[in-house]
């Protein structure tokens, strides 16, 4: 029904394309070439033009005023003044005037560049040939023959010693440059099998030290339903190796009511219920501490890998492959807490190594 | 080149050269260049190279201003920065950490953060510009994909975009772990576990990366020359290369009335493509200088500073890490102990599907132009409707990538959207197999739905919104004819044909070997251009039949 | 909470317990009834348990049975402690609404004055964790907000997030946001373990190290300015990256637009 509807419904843009012309029962389907160029405002009306030349002037008139304003908040705001702005709350007012100012003053040169090009640089569409990347027989036939001729000038191919001899010393060579790279660091041989809790034994047991009192604990401290983070005696925040140290030795004691623990050999390893695990999750080692004091599970934040501290923290969720290891703890002749050994394994992340 | 050169010879007398005297300054100065340099053969290729106009080949630019602007603000920051694991107790003006330890690269970046004036901003342009930077790759790289722009011969153009797509990931992450803070701590002890959990060498690599154990005083410093001067002077020759192909291949466009696969319709680079694209750097830089302003990133005073045995909720990667955050948290916990090792299959796993899929889409230009054969050079770029299985594919990879986001994000889902985290892993789980594939059916429908109204819209015009009465009595909406300009856009595509399966015996009636591979691709063939792949173009014989008058709907 | 501790059972610490909790309603009675001051504070803490007792045994009575020994629709509250009950009450959370994974913080129920009845109906139940005075989580030294910092770093921001923003548990279960707390309430969560929180009883976490995280969560949720601007939540590189992509890369594109599209024709007249 199309042919129903008068031409003049159609915009009058489009007369411009019937300039080529299409031949009453020729393919109605070929490209009718590139529409004639259609001018502008700015290039008709010289009053538009001029409107859009003081347009960009204007632009670049306010990025040289904030530029002035940049340095003028530069000097004015002390860098501690904080100001209300909404809906932002309470902020910098130095960080708040200088990204202002210089995203005005940034922002103002583009658009006035743009408004330009746009209004009163000549947007005639023209079309540039291309040429087939590659290359006609004819080059490629006398780059192929030139190549052979070096080739063949070198003796590369006939003088097999030569070749071989030079190929072993390019392959050697770069050995150089990975032996170098040993002394990046020591060998991991059994560092990864041990915490410094090894240093305690039955006859010099080490206490339990509560990360945030700096003091021995008793059992008796440590409440059904609670959570207290605890570190070896001895290891102190200003110790030059504190970072290693607390990256395996961290342990997160918890107390669960000894008919509540499931597993046996847990409850045996606690005292009285008071159980010591290492707080470093084994999946890749994040500090996993959100303990929840009804289910006993803990959670690590990073991958929420779940552990039921009342099943030996048999993982119930997510992608640790392995319990969290448990200290063996027992009391000191004053009643504090110690561990008289290492965790029974390696704590933190699994490797290639742990047997 | 050779023709400059070869008037430039140095055999010629004091004059220096036989060309006419410059008119003016300028043309001295130039001439001069030209003399030692050869500016003018390259000028002449260049300074009116035409580029076509549309938004979508402006978002390469982004990167290119964002990268830019990474690295200025970045020298910036070096002179400040000190990348020093030393231990330090801090003094500073801002109280809530007054006393506490911390390393000197923490320290420093607090001092920039409060003692630097405009100190905060750069940071946050920093961090701003290089979340834009890599969100911008991302989508010129789907820009390019679902356009087909890919193809030869630019595929090598595109390998050159996805490893700078790879090394601005890496290099953000290098840079975000450089401050010590207590989050992006937790992130460098994640990489060690990942490292760890490489069969046979991860602990080896462990101690050499840390030089010793988690986490040691090396890694912040090593991290830095990575970050300041490894990878970006590898990025930077890739760029230069990226866009040295670009101007060399020029820029493909759009089907439309007068462009051809032999011509580029645009506007000259001198002056209009000076002046926009010019004019582009500056109203990036400014929006990313805003925003900084505005809008706080990577608050590290508010994290504290990073100790092994303390971590804040809510531990997540820039967001162009997020997707293999979501692959780690959600894997399930499988490790293989046996003959005295461990393989951590819950990291390892991952840690290989993570490349993967990266390079799944890297490498699907090569895979494309298999199945197709097609030799030719494209520059006219596909309407993605137009390749629907490609199309397809984009999307589901897509996807897939905002499944695992969600999946990275999963603690943030459950407590905004009052979901249990649970339910989140177990849905990412099923969606990580499930999402791409249904997601894959309803686009590629969806193309040839969009086919078909193209067709209809050549064969039958557009709907003009006016109703008729037909003389008995019945109701149609006119449809007017498209004007040709129009009609050509849609029909200016071509449509390839599937490749057919090789037969099983050749035309002396003897049977012949038919391999699997050339059977594989025959069949992949069939679905991207077979029946159900595409809806054949409107001819000109059918568009002459309907709009003769016969067509009626 | 089910669980009496050790130190709970000791013979003489009901008798602190009660002394505590006199001197705790002692003040609120006072303004409840200035009128009859001239009464002994042993009649004033009766009156105030039994006012709670019939308070309990219409609002909570169904759930933790009527003398607060429980059932299967609610826990014992039987060496709950005064600060249990005025966590729980004064947050909102109890009277529940609905079961689910979790009891959610809400609109205040009862007054203060109910609030303290109620708390000392419990605490008479038997002993635990009292409701602290003004003096025991008002902080006046500045340091301590650092130092509550660091406190709150090790033994909080697992769950509540850097900023106090809160974040996801197990099943549905979310440790929730400090925003708006009153510090007497974060001060109680802390002695009692609300719900899935553990508890940081005074022996493992001294009453000074929990004024200082209380000064701690103040500071960064109601005094501490976001000198860059916008926090977006303080909920990390999630949020940043959602405003990247969306007012960053956003107002790239939308200006990328403007570059890129032809200019307006002239109309030909």
């Amino acid at each position: 029904m199309s042919h129903d509807i008068p031409e003049e419904k159609l915009p009058e843009a489009h007369d411009a394309s019937h300039g080529h012309e299409v031949a009453e029962h020729g393919d109605p389907f070929a490209d009718p070439g590139l529409p004639a160029h259609e001018p502008r405002r700015t290039d008709i009306d010289e009053r538009a033009a001029k409107r859009a030349e003081r347009q960009v002037s204007l632009m670049f008139i306010v990025s040289m005023l904030a530029t002035i304003g940049f340095i003028a908040s530069y000097v004015i705001f002390p860098i501690d003044k904080i100001i209300y702005v909404f809906p932002l709350g309470h902020i910098s007012a130095l960080n708040f005037a200088l990204g202002l100012t210089l995203g005005v003053a940034l922002f103002c040169i583009g658009a006035g560049a743009v408004h330009w090009a746009r209004t009163l640089m000549s947007d005639v569409e023209m079309p540039a040939e291309r040429h087939p990347i590659e290359a006609d027989d004819e080059v490629r036939n006398d780059v192929i023959e030139q190549f052979k001729t070096g080739a063949a000038e070198s003796g590369f191919g006939r003088r097999k010693m030569l070749r071989n001899t030079l190929i072993g010393s390019m392959a050697l060579v770069p050995l150089s440059g990975v032996v170098l790279l040993r002394d990046l660091g020591p060998l991991p041989e059994k560092k990864l099998d041990h915490t410094n809790w090894i240093e305690a034994t039955e006859a010099k047991p080490i206490q339990l030290i509560n990360m945030n009192t700096n003091q021995p604990m008793k059992a008796e401290d440590i409440e059904v339903g609670s959570l207290t983070f605890a570190k070896p005696e001895g290891l102190e925040e200003s110790d030059e190796d504190f970072q290693q140290r607390i990256a395996k030795d961290a342990l997160m004691l918890v107390r669960i009511a000894p008919e509540d623990i499931k597993d046996a050999k847990s409850r045996d390893l606690g005292f009285e219920g008071v159980l010591a695990y290492s707080k470093i999750c084994t999946h890749v080692g994040c500090p996993i501490s959100l303990y929840e004091q009804q289910t006993h599970h803990a959670l690590c934040p990073c991958h929420q890998s779940t552990f039921d501290l009342s099943d030996g923290a048999r993982v119930i969720f997510g992608p640790a492959g392995h319990p969290l290891p448990q200290l063996k703890i027992t009391t000191d002749e004053k009643g504090f807490l110690v561990a008289t050994g290492d965790f029974a394994e390696p704590v933190g992340p699994s490797f290639w190594e742990r047997s | 080149m050779s023709s400059a050169s070869s008037v430039n010879t140095d055999a010629k007398p004091s004059s220096g050269s036989t060309r006419a005297k410059p008119a003016n300054k300028f043309e001295a100065a130039a001439d001069w260049t030209d003399g030692r340099l050869g500016i003018y053969s390259l000028a002449r290729a260049n300074l009116r190279k035409i580029f076509p106009d549309h938004w979508s080949f402006m978002l390469g630019e982004i990167c290119l201003y964002s990268f830019v602007i990474i690295i200025l603000t970045g020298v910036y920051l070096t002179l400040f920065f000190k990348p020093s694991m030393a231990e330090v107790v801090y003094h500073g003006p801002y109280a809530p950490l007054d006393g506490i330890k911390m390393s000197e690269a923490y320290a420093s970046t607090m001092n920039i953060s409060f003692e630097v004036r405009g100190g905060l901003l750069i940071r946050q342009i920093h961090h701003w510009a290089a979340l834009v930077f890599v969100a911008a790759m991302l989508v010129h790289m789907m820009r390019v994909f679902f356009t087909g722009a890919f193809r030869k011969p630019r595929e090598i153009n595109w390998v050159f975009g996805f490893l700078l797509l790879v090394l601005g990931m890496f290099d953000g992450f290098f840079g975000y772990s450089l401050p010590d803070d207590l989050l992006s701590g937790t992130g460098i002890r994640f990489m060690e576990g990942a490292i760890l959990a490489v069969p046979l060498v991860g602990t080896y690599i462990q101690m050499f990366l840390f030089g010793g154990e988690f986490p040691g005083t090396d890694i912040v410093p090593r991290f830095f020359t990575i970050h300041v001067l490894l990878i970006p002077g590898i990025m930077l020759g890739l760029l230069v290369a990226h866009l040295i192909l670009v101007f060399y291949h020029k820029h493909t466009q759009w089907a439309g009335p007068g462009k051809t696969e032999k011509n580029v319709v645009g506007m000259p680079l001198m002056p209009v493509y000076m002046a926009k694209a010019g004019g582009f750097f500056f109203l990036v830089f400014g929006i990313i200088a805003a925003i900084s302003a505005i809008a706080t990133i990577n608050p590290i005073w508010a994290y504290g500073p990073y100790r092994p045995d303390q971590v804040s909720t809510d531990a997540q990667p820039d967001w162009y890490m997020g997707f293999s955050e979501g692959l780690i948290r959600v894997m399930p916990g499988w490790e293989v102990r046996a003959l005295g090792h461990t393989l951590n299959l819950g990291v390892f796993i991952p840690l290989m599907i993570f490349p993967l899929v990266l390079v799944a889409i890297a490498v699907y230009p090569f895979i494309e132009g298999w199945i197709t054969g097609d030799k030719r050079e494209h520059h006219i770029l596909d309407r993605p409707r137009n390749a629907p299985v490609r199309t397809a594919l984009g999307a589901a990879w897509i996807s897939e990538y905002l499944v695992l986001l969600i999946g990275g994000g999963n603690d943030l889902f459950a407590t905004h959207f009052h979901l249990s985290l649970n339910s989140i892993t177990y849905f990412v789980r099923a969606g990580f197999f499930v999402v791409p594939v249904v997601v894959f059916f309803i686009t590629k429908r969806w193309c040839l739905g969009l086919q078909r109204r193209d067709k209809d819209k050549v064969l039958h015009g557009r709907e003009t919104g006016v109703i008729k009465r037909l003389p008995h009595g019945e109701f149609v909406e006119v449809h007017a004819q498209l004007p040709q300009d129009k009609l050509y856009k849609y029909v200016a595509h071509e449509q390839q044909q599937p490749v057919a399966i090789p037969a099983q015996v050749d035309e002396n009636g003897v049977e012949r070997k038919v391999g699997r591979l050339e059977k594989t691709r025959a069949k992949l063939s069939q679905g991207y251009f077979g029946e159900g792949g595409q809806i054949p173009k409107p001819t000109a014989e059918e568009h002459h039949e309907i709009t003769s008058g016969h067509g009626h709907h | 909470m089910k669980k009496l501790s050790a130190r709970r059972r000791h013979p003489l610490a009901a008798l602190v317990v009660l002394l505590l909790a006199l001197a705790a309603t002692g003040g609120l009675y006072a303004a409840f009834a200035p009128a009859e001051k001239a009464q002994a504070d042993s009649s004033a803490q009766s009156l105030a348990i039994d006012e709670g007792k019939k308070l309990f045994a219409v609002g909570c009575s169904s759930c933790h049975g009527l003398n607060g020994q429980g059932s299967s629709d609610g826990p014992s509250l039987v060496g709950v402690g005064s600060a249990a009950v005025d966590f729980q009450v004064g947050t909102g959370r109890m009277p529940a609404q609905q079961p689910g994974a979790q009891v959610p913080r809400k609109k205040v129920a009862y007054s203060q004055t109910e609030i303290d009845q109620l708390a000392a109906f419990v605490a008479s139940l038997g002993p635990g964790p009292v409701t602290p005075t003004k003096d025991q989580y008002t902080s006046t030294d500045p340091n301590n907000v650092s130092k509550g910092g660091e406190l709150f770093r090790t033994n909080c921001a697992q769950c509540h997030n850097f900023a106090g923003q809160g974040g996801a548990l197990t099943r549905g279960k979310f440790a929730p946001s400090l925003d708006g707390v009153d510090a007497k309430h974060i001060y109680e969560a802390m002695q009692t373990g609300p719900q899935n929180m553990p508890s940081f009883p005074d022996t493992t976490m001294p009453e000074e190290q929990k004024k200082q995280i209380v000064a701690f969560v103040r500071h960064t949720t109601n005094d501490e300015p976001n000198p860059g601007g916008l926090a977006l939540g303080s909920l990390g590189p999630v949020t940043e990256g959602l405003f990247g992509w969306i007012f960053g890369l956003g107002a790239l594109i939308a200006v990328a637009i403007w570059v890129a599209a032809h200019t307006t024709k002239a109309k030909k007249s």
